[in-house]
């Protein structure tokens, strides 16, 4: 789909005739040739997950995350060049603290995908910079506890406060999932995927039907279902090693409380090897389905 | 007038002598803080033999004024370290937020848990507090920090305003070092050898014994109080204590002041 | 000009206390309030301002909205506190454009505490603040002198609130009708009014509530009791 440049694309600042900036679109083909990296978000809470490819049977197994904590109640994964996702995640995190210190709160993440965003975008404007080779994953959850001022001290009247409207119309806290791109265009999604696998991964997630709110997948599901879609987005790389990294965030009531962290060792691998298991399974069923299916890609 | 506008609007030099310049400074040096407005009194710890209680009462006065009567003045830092703040309220709740975003980014390298114990954070804030008292700008408190050390040892130290650390197997900040201390030292007749000897028990029977004292004899304390015991399990904290077994009835034996008998 | 009592002659000329200046400063030694009750928030304050014993302004409105329901009530200094209100209202503002949806109470609150703590040194400011929104319902914070932040069921400040605390805490009930909350302030600040100096003239109310927010005023001439709602 690329076409040459022309000498468009040598700049950041210089638009080629048809309107496009060809830095940003190389900067889109680098994260094309990333690891994977997807988010499910449910009612219960979001998932991140990301394929980690092994570059040397020197590194440790299990260190070297590549997903980040940037607030106790949100975290990122990024595709594409690793440093640029670190820098990246840095700024998530100035950001997030920066709100902490003017509102004495958690920043929303709605908030902090704008904030992200338009520091991405403003390395799409400038000849003396190059875009972000990276597209972030941004989950998150706003807390839907009352919630006070950091360091306050007191409480309000023990019956509660007065006047609270109890209906569904009125937006207490939930889950947050957004793709950050090079181009600094963000949008929320229920699934998102990016990397080399994100085609594999979305046709996945599609089939979730995360967008129904009938959807009943729980956040243990989701879980299981990330590692699966982190494998079958694997297949077709599949002579590389790599490791499956996860990360979850749920409701107050549910097993992270509302902050953000690794997903237990027991159940990573429980979720792993039932990957594996469906994996080996897909592939009879798929032979078996594939005379009668020949639309399908 | 003359032909110096600099001189247009000032006393006359010939009736008031020559205008002294240096008066009439337009940026006055920059002052700070010398005096607390809302403030707490005592904290009180002992350590035990797994561990480390720590109590303070929930008031918050304004001078004489009991002011806010529902302040927790004993603050958790995860997994197992309790800060006890007596002091200015306003500081306490800076140092408080100041702590949470060391938290925050403590939990930025390591997703696998929290690293900062009692001891870390207790030598964190003293060279919080000294920095701030050197830059002529304290914070008006007096803190006591209650954990475990980096061998999971029972670790309880305070801090003031000034930076000043101790240690000790007993510590009373405000009115306690001078009420509390000394019955609380009861407790350990050989110093750090006998935390051993103490349990739990002992440990919040000393505190509240010493806590029914200071509401007799201090005067800007309170009845409720919070009580927390940290242990390597976790933080056991009560926010809602109110003082028991107290003694009043002996005041109906009381008649006068010397002689008088009805 | 410099008036009678702020410039000193010496040998070595005149000498002007600086700080002397500002004793003419006009002060809101007040009687302000604001409860919860069960629809949401009421404020309540005196309408007197004055420079030592004179009365500057005896109709001062020193309840100060800052956002759409986010009201506060003003103690201390005028010049300070109509400086920090002005400061938030435009943050407040800023807010709930920045993130399309209207700031809550507690920012609000938090953005106050900044700017009192921050500036302690040079601000002389006792704030209440009182919202309502419909997620968190009515909330009241107080901030007294060295700016720390209190949530309670009730706030009272100023010069003339030290009268009233045995009448508020001992008339004080939680989950209060509208009726019941306009009369508990303003029998309230009824009793400030009557025993401090520094406080008086008309009681103004706000009622904060799902509704959005209503003004009452009651006059001392007619004992208080009206023209009510405004």
């Amino acid at each position: 789909m690329t076409s040459i440049g022309t000498g468009y694309d040598l700049s950041n600042s210089v638009f080629s005739p048809d309107g496009r900036n060809f830095q940003v679109e190389y900067a889109v083909k680098a994260v094309e040739n990333g690891g994977t990296s997807i988010g499910i978000r449910t009612k219960h809470g979001v998932v991140l997950a990301c394929e980690k490819i092994i570059s040397s049977k020197l590194l440790k197994p299990g260190a070297n995350l590549r997903i980040s904590t940037v607030d106790r109640h949100a975290g990122v994964v990024t595709s594409g060049l690793l440093p640029d996702g670190r820098h990246l995640i840095s700024r998530a995190r100035d950001e997030a603290s920066s709100w902490r210190q003017t509102y004495k709160g958690p920043i929303p993440v709605h908030a902090l995908a704008s904030r992200m965003g338009g520091y991405v975008q403003a390395y799409t404007l400038y000849s003396s910079v190059r875009p972000f080779g990276v597209t972030a994953i941004l989950g998150g959850w706003d807390s839907e506890a009352e919630l006070g001022v950091d360091g306050q001290v007191g409480f309000g009247p023990s019956v509660g406060a007065g006047g609270k409207l109890e209906d569904e119309v009125v937006k207490r806290g939930g889950p947050g999932l957004y793709m950050i791109e090079p181009s600094g265009l963000y949008w929320g999604y229920y699934g998102a995927a990016t990397g080399k696998g994100r085609q594999a991964a979305k046709a996945e997630l599609e089939k979730l039907d995360l967008a129904s709110p009938t959807c009943s997948l729980s956040l243990k599901d989701a879980v299981m279902e990330a590692a699966r879609i982190i494998y079958v987005a694997h297949e077709d790389s599949k002579d590389k090693e790599f490791e499956l990294e996860m990360t979850w965030i749920s409701t107050l009531d549910g097993p992270t409380k509302g902050q953000h962290q690794q997903v237990p060792q027991e159940l990573l691998e429980e979720a792993e090897k039932a990957a594996k298991k469906s994996l080996e399974g897909d592939d009879d069923e798929e032979e078996e389905e594939e005379e009668g299916d020949a639309m399908q890609e | 007038m003359n032909h110096y506008p600099q001189a247009w609007g000032r006393p006359r030099d010939d009736v008031y002598g020559p205008y002294d310049n240096s008066y009439f400074q337009a940026s006055a040096p920059q002052t700070h803080t010398q005096s607390p407005a809302v403030t707490g009194t005592s904290v009180l710890g002992v350590k035990f033999k797994d561990g480390v209680v720590i109590a303070a009462d929930n008031l918050a006065s304004y001078g004489s004024l009991a002011r806010f009567t529902d302040v927790k003045r004993l603050r958790t830092f995860p997994p197992n370290t309790v800060i006890g703040f007596g002091g200015d309220v306003s500081d306490m709740q800076y140092l408080d937020r100041l702590l949470q975003s060391l938290d925050i980014r403590e939990n930025y390298l390591s997703s696998y848990g929290h690293v900062l114990n009692a001891k870390n954070l207790h030598t964190y804030l003293s060279k919080v507090l000294y920095k701030r008292r050197s830059d002529f700008n304290p914070l008006w408190n007096m803190l006591l920090v209650a954990g475990l050390d980096d061998d999971d040892k029972p670790f309880l130290a305070s801090a003031d305003l000034l930076g000043t650390t101790f240690s000790s197997p007993t510590l009373a900040t405000g009115f306690g070092a001078h009420l509390a201390q000394p019955l609380l030292r009861k407790l350990m007749p050989h110093d750090e050898d006998s935390v051993k000897d103490v349990t739990k028990e002992m440990a919040v029977e000393a505190i509240k014994a010493c806590m029914k004292v200071l509401f007799y004899r201090d005067a800007r304390s309170l009845d409720k109080y919070s009580i927390a015991v940290v242990t390597k399990d976790g933080v056991e904290l009560k926010e809602d204590q109110k003082l028991e077994d107290q003694s009043w009835a002996f005041a109906d034996q009381i008649r006068g002041y010397g002689t008088q008998v009805n | 000009m410099i008036g009678p009592g702020t410039g000193m002659l010496g040998e070595d000329g005149i000498h002007i206390d600086m700080n002397h200046l500002k004793s003419g400063e006009v002060n809101l030694g007040t009687s302000i309030m604001a409860i919860n009750f069960k629809d949401g928030v009421i404020l309540g304050a005196d309408s007197r301002t004055t420079t030592g014993a004179y009365i500057a302004n005896r109709v001062t409105d020193k309840l100060t909205q800052v956002h759409d329901t986010i009201w506060c009530c003003r103690s201390g200094s005028a010049a300070d506190t109509q400086a920090v209100a002005d400061i938030v209202q435009y943050h407040l503002g800023m807010y709930g454009i920045m993130n399309n949806e209207p700031p809550t109470t507690q920012t609000a609150a938090a953005l106050f505490q900044e700017l009192c703590y921050d500036n302690k040194d040079q601000l002389s400011a006792g704030i209440i603040i009182a919202g309502y929104d419909k997620r968190n319902g009515g909330q009241v914070y107080s901030i007294p002198l060295g700016g720390s932040l209190h949530k309670g069921p009730y706030a009272i400040a100023g010069s003339g609130s030290t009268y009233i605390y045995g009448f508020c805490d001992a008339h004080w009930k939680e989950g209060m009708t509208e009726e019941e909350g306009v009369q508990f302030v303003k029998d309230a600040l009824r009793e400030a009014i009557k025993w401090d100096g520094s406080s008086g003239g008309v009681i103004r109310l706000v009622v904060l509530t799902a509704q959005g927010a209503q003004r009452h005023l009651y006059l001392p001439d007619q004992d208080y009791r009206g023209p009510g709602y405004k």
